[in-house]
């Protein structure tokens, strides 16, 4: 088994309760923290941990923490970021329902580090159920002392709230994510200032993703240092994984960064090799906004070394032979998936999310999603091709936000490593025909 | 379908309201329309009326546009009345990739109407969604907080048998919190 640091006791029967999470170990990091360390000597260690933002980014936490702007008299925010909303990304849903108290115990040690009296979770509205969850974890923690006033007798005070989205997936921007907590449109807002300056209600605010404070937890009982050893590199710590498409064993699987993007893929410990014993043809690695990389590239960079699963080794190559780790949404697809169509598929869906404030993005995801359907309706030419290339380029760095990145990234990869597939398209649509129906290729009936 | 109702909470959801004004900072009040949008749209036919959103807005003390412009960007949000179960069909990525379109397809066919609409009888409405972070479980669809997962043809059968015998308005306030599953 691999090493398990958030997931230790994600199959304890009861530990979704906070008496099964407390006898467990659940809240020692509060102890620690809010009785034998100063705000400072917290951040210091997130900082020695080398922990890295796990909503996408990759971005230092510590450094992050750090940032925040600490005037005299102004309020401070901790806001959790639990928009996850990613296709391919379940992580964070899974951690939250099944172990809802580590979430909470990050939070509140989150806040002391951070000088926060009032945190959010802000939370998806498609997860209502989970919210439910969180309030019920939310309740049992204050009943217990670890949230109100003056926690431990330490004179730290947090209140600790849910807030529920209502469907955007642009919401998982931080700037935007606070934009919707304001009860607003979810416009991500133009940086700088970034929230650690001014951020909720203009206070300095600290946005992270679930998995980033849940891992603040194991940080500050076992020590930066000793959560730095695991992992491989610059790559510390474990990382969760949504793994699914076409594999014999979706689901959510804690890694140890450095293992091989094979054994993941291919070992009955984790992924369990393709579904019906199917060739792999390709593989989005961090969620659908990150490149998609062939086989070949997938498993091996293109100097022929075994791709690790790491933020370093994934993105090796830069973006003409790497990707990146993103979320962590592990999308498998097998050799009879039309990479055309899934491109297709995944531009409708940066078209319906772009929230409209940049030209750019509003009109080019658009754009390429016409073109897109040109091609598979039959109606393409080799110039549209070109013509998908020309517009990403264009939405690419041209955007408040990386909304625009991320709608860009999967139709450049696409053409990059499938061209042919666009071309065969185009100078044949009746191959277009034989693109079939997932129901159809696995012979699945209709009842 | 929908009766003329008056448009107010009772008392119990208005204290629910005023609680939950207080998560925020004094004064801003404004950040609680997701969540009382949310309470409106379960309490009133799971749908936003312009009368509806005029009536939030009163009780936040905001202007009627501010409740409009956020209640048409958000997606969990109707705008046109609705069946009383919204069947919300994941068809994105993984979802796609193990047969959402499928899914779409015998939905439709089965209710005998498109994806954006909903049945003569007023029971059911098709409602395509993105992500709902189900990939690992796909396809999925989701009717009122229920997630239904890992769906194949007959299984969409028995839901939908289910929820008719049901026939109660499905929210997202039906969340139950199950101690361990």
């Amino acid at each position: 088994m691999g090493k398990k640091i958030l997931l230790k006791h994600d199959h304890v029967s009861g530990i979704q309760g906070y008496e099964v999470y407390r006898k467990m170990g659940g809240y020692t990091s509060v102890e620690r923290a809010l009785k034998n360390m100063t705000p400072n000597e917290v951040t210091e260690e997130v900082k020695k941990s080398g922990l890295r933002g796990r909503g996408g980014a990759g971005f230092p936490t510590g450094l992050k923490w750090s940032f925040m702007a600490k005037p005299k008299g102004v309020k401070r925010y901790l806001v959790c970021n639990a928009d996850e909303s990613e296709p391919g990304t379940f992580k964070d849903r899974y951690l939250m329902s099944r172990i809802p108290h580590l979430l909470i115990e990050g939070m509140i040690a989150s806040s002391y580090a951070l000088g926060a009296n009032t945190a959010y979770i802000y939370i998806r509205g498609e997860f209502f159920y989970i919210a439910r969850i969180l309030e019920n974890a939310i309740n049992e923690a204050y009943a217990n002392g670890w949230l109100g006033k003056n926690i431990l007798d330490s004179n730290y005070s947090l209140d600790l709230f849910v807030h529920t989205g209502a469907g955007a997936y642009i919401c998982g921007e931080e700037t935007a994510l606070l934009e919707s907590l304001e009860g607003k449109r979810g416009n991500p807002r133009i940086k700088p200032p970034f929230p650690a300056v001014k951020g909720a209600w203009d206070c300095p605010t600290v946005v992270n993703n679930v998995e980033t404070i849940a891992a603040v937890v194991p940080i500050i009982n076992d020590g930066g240092e000793a959560y730095s050893k695991v992992g491989i590199g610059k790559s510390t710590g474990t990382k969760l994984i949504s793994a699914s498409g076409h594999i014999n064993k979706p689901g959510v699987y804690e890694i140890e960064m450095g293992i091989t993007v094979e054994d993941f893929i291919y070992s009955d410990e984790y992924c369990g090799g393709i579904l019906n014993g199917k060739k792999l043809k390709a593989v989005v690695a961090g969620g659908s906004s990150v490149p998609i990389l062939p086989a070949d590239l997938i498993l091996k960079t293109a100097n022929g070394k075994p791709r690790l699963m790491s933020y370093e080794s994934l993105a090796d190559g830069g973006f003409t032979t790497g990707t990146m780790l993103g979320s962590g949404g592990f999308i498998v697809m097998d050799e009879t998936t039309s990479i055309v169509k899934n491109l297709w598929n995944f531009t409708r869906f940066y078209h319906h999310e772009s929230c409209g404030q940049c030209s750019p993005c509003r009109e080019g995801t658009a754009w390429m999603e016409k073109v897109l359907h040109k091609i598979l309706d039959g109606q393409g030419s080799l110039t549209d091709i070109d013509l998908l290339w020309e517009i990403q380029r264009k939405i690419e760095g041209n955007t408040i936000c990386p909304l625009g990145e991320a709608a860009a990234w999967p139709v450049a990869s696409a053409i990059r490593h499938f061209k042919s597939e666009f071309e065969e398209y185009v100078k044949n649509p009746s191959s277009i025909n034989d693109v079939k129906h997932y129901f159809e290729v696995n012979k699945l009936e209709m009842a | 379908m929908t009766e003329t109702k008056e448009i107010k909470f009772n008392e119990e959801t208005l204290e629910l309201v005023q609680r939950i004004i207080k998560r925020y900072p004094e004064g801003k009040q404004k950040s609680a329309l997701l969540p009382l949008l949310h309470l409106a749209q379960a309490e009133f036919d799971g749908w936003l009326s312009a009368p509806t959103m005029d009536y939030v807005a009163s009780l936040l003390n905001i202007l009627p546009i501010e409740v409009y412009e956020v209640a048409s960007f958000y997606s969990m949000y109707n705008l046109k009345p609705v069946g009383k179960c919204v069947i919300e069909v994941c068809r994105t990525s993984s979802c796609w990739l193990m047969g959402a379109e499928d899914i779409i397809k015998y939905l439709e066919n089965k209710l005998s109407i498109k994806a954006g609409e909903t049945t003569e009888d007023g029971m059911f409405s098709i409602k395509t969604v993105e992500c709902l972070g189900s990939c690992g479980t796909a396809p999925m669809m989701m009717c009122g907080s229920q997630f239904h997962e890992k769906l194949s043809f007959e299984k969409v059968d028995n839901i939908l048998d289910k929820l008719k015998s049901d026939d109660k308005r499905k929210t997202y306030f039906d969340a139950v919190v199950v101690e361990d599953y």
